[in-house]
């Protein structure tokens, strides 16, 4: 149970293991609140962080254009809340990282919806696909077609920005009976390679849709062979991992590795284990948007931890 | 007095004789049809997850879901499109068998279907 909502400061106190030569770059947990009825997680320290962030990009999920039932008929309208939300940031984001189910049902028609309210945004997005986007005939072509130039496989890819080594997995595709999310053995290959090269101090952040740990197994909520690709990780001194899939904000930091899933702009869904099943959970109207929301990260100055402070909507609403 | 039959009786002859083939071929194509057996996608499962059919029977799955699904054979044999709320699929299992499927966007849902001779 601790194991997988690790919500404590203390979980940042990853020195103690002594496994870090460099702490430039780290995650931390996630700080839980709640004001006025509305729950919001913010990161201890957020106060530094928005002082003087060097570098900063934001994390949006889960747009699910195209979902239409009673936990959010409108996700257009929380979208575009989402990023007028951005655009209001005293610091505007180097770019931004779509971590997937962009659609409901991978329609173009919901692709181009999609696109045309995040073009909004004016800033550079980088896409991974969620398995929501992957239904088309073409088992994911759509995506690729609109979001696959310069990707590998699936749609895999890597870059840098600002001193950071950005790798984009896709862990929805080709997903066997029983299991939870996939990467595959070319993926991993693939990555072992790509770090290959890179300094151990270099600063790394992974993303993909579904949880790259065991948020929740009877909810396949985890990827079936995460272990063997983050083993390509471990000498890194700083591991950020950020995911969506599961509408809500989950964190856990083990040794150099920290990992964060990320709120929906669209819906939420229950806790893991809570109630029967993990799907859309409707809550009252006005405290929608207190449950969906966008992320803000920021790289504040070497020798500080990454600052990642998650929104919710209900802020600007 | 032998009346020797008309061309045009013989055809009716044979008409009928095809109607009544017909007649009894109906029913059986019917009932493949109308037996069916009813399973649906509730709560991120398949209800109910073992059902026995016998060969050249067929299942058809209702998504009661607020959340799409699909019904995809482990081995490929068979695949539905995503499953809106409301949504079915009706799939014929021919030979004798046991069908292992699940969920594509949700693949710790999983079901069988036994088909008997």
């Amino acid at each position: 149970m601790a194991d997988r909502t690790a919500h404590s400061p203390d979980d940042t106190d990853i020195g103690r293991r002594g496994m870090l030569k460099c702490m430039a770059w780290a995650g931390t947990g996630v700080l839980w609140t709640v004001s006025g009825g509305v729950a919001q997680s913010v990161l201890v320290g957020e106060a530094r962080a928005s002082s003087a962030a060097a570098f900063s990009f934001v994390q949006i999920s889960d747009t699910h254009i195209g979902f239409n039932k009673a936990a959010n008929p409108d996700p257009i309208a929380t979208l575009h809340a989402a990023i007028a939300q951005v655009k209001a940031l005293p610091q505007q984001p180097a770019f931004v990282l779509h971590t997937g189910d962009i659609t409901h049902l991978s329609t173009a028609e919901q692709f181009d919806t999609a696109d045309q309210a995040l073009k909004d945004l004016g800033l550079p997005i980088f896409h991974v696909p969620g398995e929501h986007d992957t239904l088309d005939d073409g088992n994911g072509k759509l995506f690729l077609e609109r979001y696959g130039a310069g990707t590998k496989g699936t749609g895999w890819y890597s870059f840098d920005k600002g001193g950071v080594h950005f790798i984009a997995l896709v862990n929805v595709v080709g997903l066997q009976g029983g299991g939870s999310g996939q990467l595959g053995d070319d993926q991993i290959a693939w990555l072992a390679d790509d770090v290959a090269h890179l300094s151990s101090s270099t600063p790394i952040v992974v993303f993909a849709h579904m949880p790259l740990w065991d948020v929740y197994a009877p909810w396949g909520w985890g990827t079936s062979d995460a272990a063997p690709a983050l083993a390509h990780l471990a000498r890194f001194g700083s591991v950020t991992v950020l995911n969506g899939h599961i509408h809500q904000v989950i964190s856990k930091v083990e040794g150099s590795l920290a990992f964060h899933t990320a709120r929906s702009t669209a819906y939420p869904q229950p806790a893991p284990g809570v109630g029967p099943a993990p799907g859309p959970l409707t809550v009252p109207a006005d405290q929608l948007r207190g449950v969906l929301g966008v992320r803000d990260v920021r790289l504040v100055e070497k020798n500080t931890p990454l600052a990642i402070v998650d929104q919710s909507l209900a802020a600007s609403a | 007095m032998f009346v020797r039959p008309s061309p045009r009786a013989l055809y009716l002859v044979a008409g009928f004789m095809l109607m009544a083939a017909a007649v009894v071929q109906a029913p059986r194509a019917a009932r493949a049809a109308e037996a069916a057996i009813p399973a649906r996608i509730v709560n991120f499962a398949f209800a109910p997850p073992t059902l026995t059919v016998h060969a050249g029977g067929a299942v058809t799955w209702t998504n009661a879901d607020d959340e799409p699904h699909t019904v995809v054979a482990d081995d490929g044999a068979f695949k539905s499109h995503a499953l809106d709320t409301g949504d079915a699929f009706t799939q014929v299992f021919a030979k004798p068998g046991v069908y292992a499927y699940h969920c594509s966007l949700h693949p710790y849902m999983v079901g069988k279907i036994v088909v008997q001779r």
